[in-house]
């Protein structure tokens, strides 16, 4: 239970600092909002014969967009504590040393929340109704915190292999843009060249979008032959792709952070 | 009782190129000051990495206030303190906000994480600007805030390294005051410096290190007392070198040394002051005019030179004035 303390404390400081500095917060959420508006207008036309428009397709692929590109704040943010000395101070003190790395993904799982909700509301504004009701809404929005969550692994083990937050940030994105694109989430993957139609097919963001989609209530099968495993049962095969990314990250960035003090 | 003891410590990089520890042996004596001198580069902060757990040796032993840093790194990060190069605080927030968060990672309830922050605070002159983020501190004001951070808990060890590098003269003079006051409490203190003056004014006890290696140990006295008595060091117009230095040559029985670019001789004396009046007396008989003239003791630079054959740092006499490094 020290350990989870510990780590509530480092999220406090996250809290703080977005107090502090609250253009990291206004920006955080204009970016997304701006993209919701982008979209919405500039390819609404591709939702034609869509029940209720191109925005019932849209919202889910925006959300995990956003959700993903969380994950180059937390290099980032990590990565600066690096550079500070400050991972030194925190591996001086009597806690667990997961406290550092636990809290900073709980702060930017907050972060997303406040993010969502405002995509929401721009959402709603712009047209968008979903229509699976207030329970299956809720589903759709705790799956993609958790799949924030877990990407956030991912933007830990980034941060703590980086040498330069300005560059960790810059390569994080150079990852996670082609990720969200290469996908269902803002156009059909049939019209893609049937090579990268693979890939959007296997890619979590593709079957992440399907599920957020289903919960929301709108069914969309994707991929190159459309019954694949991820295109018929997208939230079970979300979870199996979360399960292995922290499976994968978690590990990773616990042996790296105990060895953090071996860099020169 | 030894209250810091590492024996044999050996820490290489880069599979053995770099050897930044090569077998270091010390030891610090509960309620002193340990100063480890030694140049950029020569194991300073690894060896101060190594006894506060940041950093496990390949191989060696070492025990701060009786425990085993290796076995039981836990235990040792509850009662030490660690201030750093660079000011390890959280810039974007308040000075307040910092203590009080590192407070509670101490496990201090939250009123006496506020109660300790306020006091820590107060005593570095720092209340006044507890409210404000710590990237508006000057650098001085950084690092007292730092080193406030790393005695929440009043450790009984305190690790400081490098603590005024960077620092403009003024920063330097404060944290020095702060420092000798922690001192006066009893704390054991490790410090690390590459500034001779440092060591001299803060510790009791001081340590050459250089490639990874104590190479002198003792007072400062002690060590400047390896390298050679009092120095007559006396500046004349340069037509009047020759005769100058005859005249001290005489009255000290040694063989003085010149440095024409200075126009400076300098010479061993044996009877201090006696000597230096006699010189002045035969100057004035001689009309000898000095520009200036002054006995010397060997400072800790001539020291680390005498030591290692190269110079600590780049080398300039007037002490506090010189920096080395940009300020972070």
């Amino acid at each position: 239970m020290r350990g989870l303390s510990d780590a509530l404390v480092i999220t406090k400081r996250q809290l703080q600092q977005l107090i502090r500095v609250p253009e990291v917060l206004i920006f955080n959420t204009i970016q997304p909002v701006m993209f919701v508006l982008l979209f919405r207008y500039v390819f609404g036309g591709l939702g034609a014969g869509i029940p209720g428009g191109y925005v019932q397709l849209l919202m889910p692929g925006i959300f995990v967009q956003t959700v993903t590109f969380t994950l180059a704040a937390t290099a980032q943010g990590l990565a600066q504590d690096m550079e500070k000395g400050l991972i030194d101070r925190f591996r001086s003190l009597p806690i667990a040393r997961s406290a550092l790395v636990v809290g900073r993904t709980f702060g930017d799982g907050l972060l997303n929340i406040v993010v969502l909700v405002v995509m929401g509301i721009a959402g709603f504004i712009v047209g968008w109704r979903p229509t699976s009701g207030v329970l299956k809404i809720t589903e759709g929005f705790l799956m993609l915190l958790f799949f924030g969550y877990a990407l956030s692994w991912a933007g830990i083990f980034a941060g703590l292999i980086s040498k330069d937050s300005r560059v960790v940030a810059n390569v994080s994105f150079l990852f996670t843009f082609p990720l969200t694109f290469l996908s269902n989430a803002f156009a059909s993957t049939t019209s893609m060249p049937k090579p990268l139609q693979y890939v959007a097919e296997w890619n979590p963001v593709s079957t992440m979008v399907a599920a957020v989609r289903q919960l929301y209530g709108f069914h969309n099968k994707f991929g190159v032959t459309a019954n694949s495993y991820p295109s018929q049962h997208p939230i079970t095969m979300s979870f199996i792709y979360m399960f292995v990314v922290m499976a994968i990250f978690i590990p990773l960035s616990v042996r790296r952070y105990n060895r953090a003090g071996d860099r020169k | 009782m030894k209250s810091i003891i590492a024996e044999n410590l050996v820490k290489t990089y880069r599979n053995g190129e770099v050897k930044a520890l090569d077998g270091l042996n010390l030891d610090v004596e509960e309620g002193t000051v340990l100063g480890i001198l030694g140049p950029n580069g020569s194991g300073k902060t690894t060896t101060v990495r190594v006894l506060a757990t940041l950093l496990k040796p390949d191989s060696g032993h070492a025990t701060v206030g009786g425990i085993d840093v290796l076995k039981n790194p836990k235990a040792v990060r509850e009662i030490i303190g660690l201030s750093g190069q660079y000011a390890a605080v959280d810039e974007t927030l308040t000075g307040w906000d910092n203590l009080v968060m590192f407070g509670r990672l101490y496990h201090l309830s939250s009123a006496d994480a506020k109660a300790r922050a306020h006091e820590l605070l107060q005593q570095f002159s720092l209340i006044d600007s507890a409210k404000r983020p710590i990237k508006t501190y000057s650098g001085g004001m950084r690092r007292r805030l730092d080193l406030a951070a790393s005695l929440i808990i009043r450790p009984k060890v305190l690790f400081l390294d490098e603590p005024t590098t960077g620092l403009d003269p003024r920063g330097r003079m404060e944290m020095w005051s702060v420092i000798e006051n922690l001192v006066k409490e009893g704390v054991t203190l490790l410090l690390t410096t590459q500034y001779l003056e440092e060591a001299d004014q803060l510790a009791d006890d001081i340590a050459v290190i250089d490639r990874g290696k104590v190479i002198a140990r003792g007072t400062s006295d002690e060590l400047k007392s390896q390298v050679g008595g009092e120095r007559l060091e006396i500046i004349v117009a340069e037509n009047d070198i020759k005769s100058a230095q005859e005249i001290i040559d005489r009255v000290t029985g040694s063989k003085s040394f010149i440095d024409m670019g200075l126009r400076k001789i300098s010479a061993p004396v044996k009877d201090g002051s006696q000597s230096l009046i006699e010189v002045v007396r035969q100057f004035d008989t001689a009309k000898i005019h000095a520009l200036d003239l002054a006995m010397k003791r060997p400072s800790l630079d001539d020291v680390f030179m005498s030591l290692t054959g190269h110079a600590a740092e780049e080398v300039s006499t007037e002490g506090v004035s010189k920096k080395k490094g940009g300020s972070k």
